[in-house]
């Protein structure tokens, strides 16, 4: 189960993270042509157990169609690469695999950060209730997991965004604890 | 005359009913020691001792396939219930998630006990302020979401500490909480029997019940909606090779037995001959089992399966002297020297196989030499007296004749034998580096298709085989686990490094004594952990009033009495700490298995000198490193090597044996020659067309000198009386007539010879098959070149 939050959470983030747009089909299609791409992030996470809020930072990759990447750097590094079927966490010199498809549950998730990357928009469909609000030039996505168990874990997945730049992505956890995730904008082609 | 023939029978009776005697009471085994060497020294000791009693040797992998998943799951789970009731079991794993849970929450509730970062800088201000600000850190890290609830009880984050430290290794995949193979078409359970690998009983035992829990599981009724049982391993390997090499013995001797009888029948068309023609088989294969019996204290299965050969040599001597004396001349002066030195040749070679340290090379050494012997002595002493005055067997003349006419038609055999000789020299000569295998694989009676399963359950299970091990000795227990301990520190390491990607030790699961009390001391009193923790929390974001959990945790592993073996109970960690901590004879042993370094999806060898650096740095133990594959095969090679040594010691004895009794250099030379032309094609056609030789070729080919030199001598007895009739007294009418009867009398008995050793190599036990393919062939050419090569002087009488 903790598995699966893990993978949940990474890929509700990294999903949208590369997807600017104003319409969730012509977010899609922008989406398709790109191969590649890479983001600067800043996180900040507001855990009930902390006085304060944490803050981390890293990069952001994907590499068409399956090379997903979250690489924190501050305050220390860790990695967690999805490819393929292969989840991989990488800290100080120890490093994780994790098959993916050794959690079912976690696998619609995983594809549909292929769907999304292929510029298939039913595939988000698939997972989550998408709800669309806002203009071209201000648009929030709001994302809330169909599966029971996933929505015992992450209530709500908001990205605000503007034109075809994301801005924020904030993921409610179901405990209340929730992490905004705030992108520079992309880096040219 | 009488009274001499009744003493005979009577003593012979007696000394059968005494092999019978011993044999009714001897103990049979047909598991795998037969190919195990006995005595090994040092890290070759060690690694028997794992081969017969090791983890791995205690470890089936049981596999459902076939029939839907949820029939498979039900199945697998229902298996579990019942495996785990029985104590033959020491673990039943299945993926079940409570026995996951449960071993969890043994990690959580002992992390002070078990966690090597337990020291007295960690509880001080400055370290609880580190490993907490890293705890802090590692929540805002992708895999933060699965510490944060473990953070007031386990803000220094031993825990995650502890679980990095276990193995790097994956679990098999599970669906619906039982584990499956990759391809999701089997369900798998992974379950360590209590009886060691080498006890092929207690094994048994396992297997059936485990096929019992299958049965039981599919309910009444036949398996349900078509599932199917599939087991491996070593335990699981001893039991079908048991299996499979009795009945093979049983059908090999029943097969070789008729066609033989069915021979001798052919050519003596008498049931009275025939059943005194077994009379030395029967002798020599009642004292032969009797002697292995007395000398070894156990009889190896394939050792009755070797015993097959002597139905060959026994029935020789009989086919001799009946041929012989059908001729009318007194037997005892004209063939009994020849059989005897024939015999004694025989002996010669046999006997150079006790030596060998493989105990079922020397078994079949002391069988044969006994049987021969025993087979030799009641064609001389016992066969004559039990003769009818009018036995005759039909005359076999005519087929001599035929076979001499042969003979002498191949005028072009000599050269043709030459042309021969020089094709399996220059194919040796091709292959001489590819010659022999050096894989004991080749020897191992568990059938190829088996070893694949096994090779693809345990991929599916991500259960390597156990390859690389440390291994410590140690007077006792606690000398054992620190040893284990000192040895661990160096091995993180070269975890660290990438020599290796991790290790499991007993002193993971159970620190030694001295370990857990330096950790307990490591904890502050609640006081004073109060003090500094309020210290160490004054600019983190985490508050002291969180973190009762922690202090209340913290006092109570400060205070608990230390882990025992009996701590594990209950947890998966039983089984495992139990067969890497190990008691024996000599004291304890702690064995710690090392997991291959993986590059680029890539298993890569480790490199075991910088292990063995590494470990005997200041090791206070006996610490020994082992690549059990490479041990295996070096010690494989060696005994090879020592057979190729023990053969060709042999071969030196009969020649040395010959030239003392021929006295002339080139009696011996003429007696020799075919022989070892004969070895030299078999091996050559051997290496042609089948795979590397084996050492159970090696022993084919002293057989083939040790029975062949037999149809020489006759030959060589021949050429020199008809050499010194065809000078002398010119009776050269009767020396023709018996030489034809010789020829007809090893014709049959050669016949009878390949016929036991060809059943042999039909056989799918790769010792019995691979002797029987080398004698087969080898003794049929050694007649046929001791028979084309003596022509000579005689041919043109």
């Amino acid at each position: 189960m903790r598995i699966f939050t893990l993978i949940l959470l990474f890929t509700s983030t990294v999903c949208l993270a590369a997807q600017p747009g104003f319409t969730v089909s012509q977010l899609m299609s922008l989406l398709a042509q790109r191969k590649q791409g890479e983001v600067k992030f800043a996180e900040t996470d507001y855990l009930q157990v902390l006085d304060r809020p944490v803050k981390s930072s890293g990069v952001l990759l994907y590499e068409a169609p399956d090379h997903l990447e979250k690489r924190t750097l501050e305050p220390r590094k860790e990695s967690m690469i999805l490819d393929g079927d292969q989840l991989t966490v990488q800290r100080g010199h120890r490093t994780h695999r994790i098959q993916v498809s050794a959690y079912p549950q976690a696998a619609p998730y995983v594809d549909a950060i292929r769907d999304t990357l292929a510029g298939n928009e039913a595939g988000l469909e698939k997972v989550f209730q998408v709800g669309f609000t806002g203009t071209r030039a201000a648009w929030k996505l709001e994302l809330v997991p169909l599966d029971k168990d996933a929505a015992r874990k992450v209530k709500r997945v908001e990205i605000d965004g503007g034109a075809d730049v994301i801005h924020t992505i904030e993921i409610l956890q179901a405990d209340g604890d929730r992490s905004v995730m705030t992108l520079a904008a992309p880096s040219p082609q | 005359m009488k009274g001499r023939r009744t003493a005979a029978a009577l003593v012979w009776m007696g000394l059968l009913a005494l092999a019978v005697w011993v044999l009714a009471r001897a103990r049979y085994s047909a598991d795998l020691s037969a190919f195990l060497p006995e005595a090994p020294s040092g890290a070759q000791r060690l690694l028997v001792e794992q081969l017969k009693q090791g983890v791995a040797s205690r470890l089936i992998i049981v596999a459902i396939q076939g029939a839907d998943e949820k029939t498979r799951t039900q199945l697998s789970q229902a298996m579990a219930a019942r495996l785990r009731a029985d104590p033959e079991f020491l673990a039943v794993e299945n993926g079940d998630a409570a026995a996951a849970r449960r071993d969890e929450a043994f990690l959580f509730a002992h992390r002070y006990a078990l966690s090597d970062t337990v020291t007295p800088r960690r509880f001080s201000v400055a370290g609880l302020k580190e490993a907490i600000g890293n705890t802090i850190d590692a929540l805002a890290s992708p895999t933060g979401a699965l510490t944060k609830d473990l953070v007031p009880s386990d803000p220094t984050g031993e825990m995650t500490t502890l679980l990095d430290q276990l193995s790097s290794n994956q679990p098999p995949r599970a669906e619906n909480g039982v584990w499956v193979s990759r391809d999701d078409k089997r369900a798998l359970l992974l379950v360590r029997t209590r009886a060691a690998g080498s006890d092929t009983d207690g094994q048994q035992h396992a297997v059936e019940a485990i096929q019992a829990a299958f049965r039981a599981a599919s309910g009444p009724g036949s398996t349900p909606r078509g599932a199917q049982l599939v087991m491996s391993g070593p335990g699981v390997f001893a039991v079908e090779a048991r299996a499979n090499i009795k009945s093979q013995v049983t059908r090999l001797s029943i097969i070789s037995s008729v066609l033989i009888i069915a021979l001798l029948l052919l050519v003596y068309r008498s049931v009275a001959a025939l059943l005194l023609g077994l009379v030395p088989v029967v002798s020599g294969a009642l004292a032969g089992i009797a002697a292995v019996a007395l000398g070894f204290g156990v009889v190896q299965g394939v050792t009755l399966g070797f015993g097959v050969t002597l139905i060959g040599e026994g029935v020789d001597y009989s086919i001799y002297l009946f041929v012989q004396s059908a001729s009318g001349t007194d037997w005892r002066r004209s063939v009994w020297p020849t059989i005897r030195l024939g015999m004694l040749t025989s002996i010669c070679g046999f006997a150079v196989l006790l030596a060998s340290s493989f105990p079922g090379l020397a078994q079949l050494g002391m069988y044969s030499l006994t049987g021969v012997l025993a087979a030799g002595l009641a064609t001389r002493f016992v066969l004559p007296e039990l003769l009818p005055h009018d036995f005759r067997i039909r005359d076999l003349t005519p087929i001599g004749r035929r076979a001499a006419r042969l003979r002498e038609a191949a005028s072009a055999g000599p050269i043709v034998i030459a042309l021969i000789a020089v094709c399996a020299a220059v194919v040796l000569g091709l292959y001489r580096q590819r010659l022999w295998s050096h894989d004991l694989s080749a020897l191992s009676p568990v059938p190829a298709a088996a070893q694949t399963l096994d090779a693809q359950l345990r991929a599916d299970l991500g259960a390597p085989d156990v390859r690389y091990l440390v291994v410590i000795s140690a007077p006792d227990q606690q000398s054992a686990l620190e040893g284990a301990e000192h040895v661990g520190a160096e091995l993180d390491g070269l975890a660290d490094s990438g020599v290796i990607s991790g290790y499991q030790s007993p002193a993971q699961y159970l620190p030694s004594l001295a370990t857990q009390r330096r950790r307990q001391e490591s904890l502050p009193p609640p006081g004073i952990l109060r003090t500094r923790l309020a210290q160490a929390l004054s600019d983190l974001p985490l508050r002291e009033d969180r973190l009762a959990p922690f202090l209340h945790d913290v006092e109570v592993a400060r205070t608990a009495p230390p882990l025992e073996s009996t701590s594990l109970d209950g947890t998966s960690f039983a089984a495992l700490a139990g067969s890497l901590l190990v008691r024996d004879d000599d004291g304890w042993r702690a064995l710690i298995p090392l997991e291959a370094p993986v590059s680029q999806g890539q298993t890569r060898d480790i490199d075991m000198e910088r292990v063995r650096r590494a470990v005997s740095v200041g090791a206070p133990d006996d610490v020994t490193v082992l690549n059990l594959k490479d041990q295996v095969d070096a010690m494989y090679s060696s005994y090879l090597a020592g057979a190729v040594r023990l053969s060709l010691a042999g071969f030196a004895a009969i020649v040395v044996l010959l030239l003392i009794t021929l006295r002339r250099p080139s009696r011996v030379l003429r007696v020799v020659l075919p022989l070892a032309l004969a070895v030299l094609t078999v091996a050559a056609a051997l290496r042609l067309l089948g795979s590397p030789l084996t050492l159970l070729h090696v022993v084919g080919m002293l057989l083939i000198v040790a029975v062949g030199s037999n149809y020489a001598l006759f030959f060589d007895e021949r050429f020199s009386a008809s050499a010194a009739g065809g000078a002398g007294s010119g009776n050269g009418a009767a020396a023709t007539a018996t030489s034809e009867l010789t020829l007809a009398s090893l014709l049959v008995a050669n016949c009878a010879t390949v016929v036991a050793f060809g059943v042999l190599a039909l056989s799918s036990v790769p010792v019995l098959h691979d002797l029987g393919e080398t004698v087969a062939p080898g003794a049929f050419l050694a007649l046929i070149y001791a028979a084309l090569l003596s022509r000579g002087p005689h041919s043109k009488a």
